[in-house]
């Protein structure tokens, strides 16, 4: 394999906490080396700066539910089209882009790894079909368990092995990644017509709650000892006051304390936390929770969170909570998808105008900032747009703009028709943070990586690690003129190498590179009972054999990175 | 003001995307120059100079440039594409989306148009001597906002779903038009002389249609709300009066439910 040395960049590895100083970074077989031979290609990364390439923690990237959004809004690829190009094939959409547009958007920007945040399990061959039509990017999906009627009926007994044995199951035969929490019970309780606004609202028929399910999801998750922790997006999203159902389920990690050999020290994963961050009582005093959210997050450090920020763009919605969805229709009376996937969850899609003409949207859009600068330690807080929900992933130069420059937050203000309103309900306008480089590094790289317990494979420079660097062109030693050269800065990296292969130069696709789907294996006693239970509700139920259930072979996972946990 | 005339002289083999057709494209070009602007056959990229003769330099802007298209461009789409200002003239019968999202100037198509003219609209006029396609003045595939300002006359008849999405603007038919007339219209007004087929106003939240002739099937979802004397065009007459699509959702404005207008000639 070629060797690379990428000569006199500025470099930003909170790994080895290294902070802007002039390094050379050494590539060798697919891994940061020590050092190279002189045979080894240069880069010149003088004036520019270095990073390891970005770990997204949660997206909407892959399978039936993005997939139904391309087919029902064709006009989301109106005018977004780009032609072949070199090595890139054609590709479209703007807030749902397709697979190929989607792998080289995010390699352009300095992406290596990303994270399909809700995988129907039913569904699974589909996601790992377009993980697989997704180039350069490293992927893994994160199979849903919050509604699933197995886990409600091993919790309802308060069986965390079996709960435990079951999602070790699930993981293999989806090739999944981590346990991921929808709206707990609500989901499922939409099926009937309801939902869980909190985590007390009984689901019918399983007679359980959102905080059984979530206190049982954290125990199995932790009995496993899996990278990742227990993902969850709570009851109650998007509603005014929906800050306290927040804490509510916060509170339920009290006292669980991370059981793994992969580094990672929380057990519980709080994403989009903008969307859960809302107080008031109506839309119209809807107003800014973030200080009371981020102030328990801060104090409690066996939790991570992903920020969810506003754009402020034409989106599409799209989410495993079905019953969000329609009351989002409701609201904003434009066109609705449902899917319903039997026995597992469900999920809809809306689309959506974040526009900077109206309070809500401002203040969401506030709220999405505030997090980020209210946390304390950058590496528990990660930025994310909930691609597409709250704006499309190709906005992240711009939400780091914002989050870099307090001038580019005063301008943006100053741009809103409610500018008071922004003001009052929010305390956006009374922040002066700037998150530094160092800090974007812990919030885009290192954090993410050590949350999904990825940290000794990427999201750092040390030597053994994956060779997945970016270099961008923004030169830290020079003050910024214009915020506006962030957010160019960081659309098109100068370079940017996934595992060893160079796959972006000079902001163009030069390689479709080596992309891997990551997966955990989990070894578990063997458990009759749950094989058994699996077995008959095969039969009794699912309108598919188990033999057709599993994802494997080269057709879906043509490039398998298997994480082995030994639960036995 | 400056006309530029082009003249089909190769005719494509397959359906030619001439987007670049329009006076904001043209303005400020010599003939040359025009001749070297971009379309496609097919997926082929190609130029103007290809197909058509140029004679003509355009005006220094799009409202000081007047296109004449001569020749058959029944396989050329796209023309008038984002238009904002000048003149286009299509001397004879058009393919699709003529007008599409056009916001101002002027076309007038002596020909028929194909499907899909004037998707979008936002403003201008576009004018029809021939006969109009399907999803005239229509919003795009999947999208809710459709022509939103501007007017459209078509002398001849109309295809269907015309006015789909309807925002805001005028179109008249002359003659007849066919099914689905104004669907999800949420504004704007539709005339048609002649006679509709069936499904006027499905899903219709605001909005008029007023109709001369006679309507095939009525929609269920329309009430009868009194007679009502109307000039239209200058033609006085009664008019039945339907309000609809009661099946739909409605706005209240001033504590009032404002309902889709139907209007039929009595």
């Amino acid at each position: 394999m070629s060797e690379y040395i990428i000569k006199n960049g500025h470099v930003f590895d909170p790994v080895q906490g290294i902070k802007g100083d002039k390094k050379d970074i050494a590539i060798k077989d697919g891994k940061i080396a020590d050092k190279v031979s002189s045979a080894a290609k240069v880069i010149d990364a003088a004036g520019k700066t270095v990073m390891a390439g970005a770990v997204e923690i949660h997206a909407h990237i892959a399978g039936p539910k993005v997939n139904l959004g391309r087919i029902y809004r064709p006009e989301d690829k109106l005018f977004s089209c780009t032609p072949t190009k070199g090595m890139e094939r054609m590709g479209g959409g703007a807030s749902i882009p397709t697979t190929f547009k989607t792998g080289y958007e995010y390699a352009k920007m300095g992406y290596t790894t990303a994270m399909e945040a809700a995988m129907p399990p039913l569904f699974s061959r589909h996601v790992h079909e377009e993980i697989r039509d997704t180039p350069i990017i490293d992927e893994a999906a994160f199979p849903v368990f919050g509604n699933n009627w197995f886990v409600l009926e091993y919790l309802k007994n308060q069986e965390i092995e079996n709960t435990a044995a079951y999602c070790a199951w699930l993981l293999k035969a989806t090739k999944g990644y981590a346990i991921k929490v929808v709206n707990p019970g609500g989901t499922e309780a939409w099926g009937w017509g309801l939902n869980c606004l909190t985590v007390n609202d009984p689901v019918p028929y399983f007679d359980i709650t959102p905080a059984e399910i979530i206190r049982g999801l954290i125990e199995a998750n932790e009995y496993l000892g899996l990278p990742h922790s227990m993902h969850i997006h709570p009851n109650n999203l998007g509603n005014p006051g929906c800050y306290e159902t927040t804490l509510d389920t916060l509170k339920l990690a009290e006292g669980y304390k991370a059981k793994n050999k992969f580094g990672r020290e929380q057990v519980l994963h709080l994403t989009h936390t903008q969307f859960h961050s809302y107080g008031g009582t109506n839309w119209g005093d809807f107003e800014s929770k973030a200080k009371e959210v981020t102030d328990y997050v801060n104090a409690n450090k066996n939790i991570t969170i992903d920020t969810g920020n506003v754009t402020l763009d034409e989106t599409t919605t799209m989410t495993a909570d079905g019953p969000f969805e329609h009351h989002l229709t409701g609201l904003n009376h434009l066109k609705w998808a449902n899917v319903d996937v039997e026995l597992e969850t469900a999920a809809g899609v809306v689309p959506y105008i974040y526009s900077p003409n109206i309070s809500v949207c401002a203040i969401q859009w506030a709220i999405g900032l505030e997090i980020p600068l209210l946390m304390k330690d950058p590496m528990r807080c990660y930025i994310t747009t909930d691609h597409p929900n709250a704006g499309p992933f190709t906005r992240y130069p711009r939400v780091i703009k914002w989050l870099m420059s307090a001038k580019a937050r005063e301008t943006q203000i100053n741009a809103f028709k409610h500018k008071d309103k922004v003001l009052s309900q929010t305390a956006i306008g009374t922040m002066d943070r700037e998150i530094s480089l160092y800090e974007l590094a812990q919030m885009t790289r290192a954090g993410p990586a050590k949350s999904l317990g990825l940290s000794g494979m990427c999201g750092g420079l040390a030597p053994g690690m994956d060779a997945d660097v970016a270099v961008y062109n923004f030169n830290p030693e020079k003050p910024v003129a214009n915020p506006d050269d962030i957010e160019k800065a960081f659309s098109r990296c100068a370079a940017v190498f996934k595992s060893g292969v160079q796959v972006v130069s000079n902001g163009d696709i030069v390689s479709n590179g080596n992309k891997r789907t990551l997966w955990v294996n989990v070894k578990v006693k063997d458990n009759p009972q749950v094989t058994r239970d699996i077995k008959e509700k095969f039969i009794k139920y699912y309108s598919m054999t188990q033999n057709n259930y599993e994802a494997l072979g080269h057709h879906f996972i043509p490039n398998p990175y298997a994480l082995e946990v030994d639960a036995t | 003001m400056e006309t530029v005339t082009i003249t089909l002289k190769n005719a494509p083999a397959l359906y030619l995307e001439a987007d670049t057709i329009s006076p904001d494209a043209f303005a400020g070009k010599t003939a040359a120059k025009i001749a070297e602007l971009p379309v496609f056959e097919g997926n082929v990229p190609s130029t103007l100079g290809k197909y058509f003769e140029v004679s003509g330099d355009a005006g220094a802007t799009a409202a000081d440039t007047k296109i004449i298209v001569k020749g058959d461009v029944k396989k050329v789409k796209y023309i008038g594409f984002k238009m904002t200002a000048g003149e286009l003239v299509i001397e004879k019968t058009a393919d699709q989306y003529v007008g599409a999202w056009m916001k101002g100037g002027k076309i007038l198509a002596r020909g028929d148009v194909g499907a899909f003219a004037a998707t979008a609209m936002k403003g201008g006029e576009l004018v029809v001597e021939g006969n109009a396609g399907n999803y005239l003045g229509a919003a795009y595939r999947g999208d809710w906002r459709g022509m939103s300002g501007g007017k459209i006359l078509v002398k001849g008849n109309a295809g269907s779903d015309i006015g789909m999405y309807m925002l805001g603007g005028e179109i008249v038919v002359n003659g007849n038009a066919d099914v689905h007339v104004m669907t999800h219209a949420e504004g704007g007004k539709t005339i048609i002389k002649g006679n509709a087929a069936s499904k006027l106003g499905g899903q219709m939240v605001d909005g008029t249609i007023i109709i001369f002739g006679s309507i095939e099937v009525m929609m269920p979802g329309f009430k009868p709300n009194g007679e009502v004397e109307l000039e239209v065009d200058g033609t006085k007459a009664k008019f039945a009066h339907f309000i609809g699509d009661m099946g739909e959702r409605h706005k209240k404005k001033k504590g009032v439910v404002v309902y889709g207008n139907l209007y039929k000639k009595i």
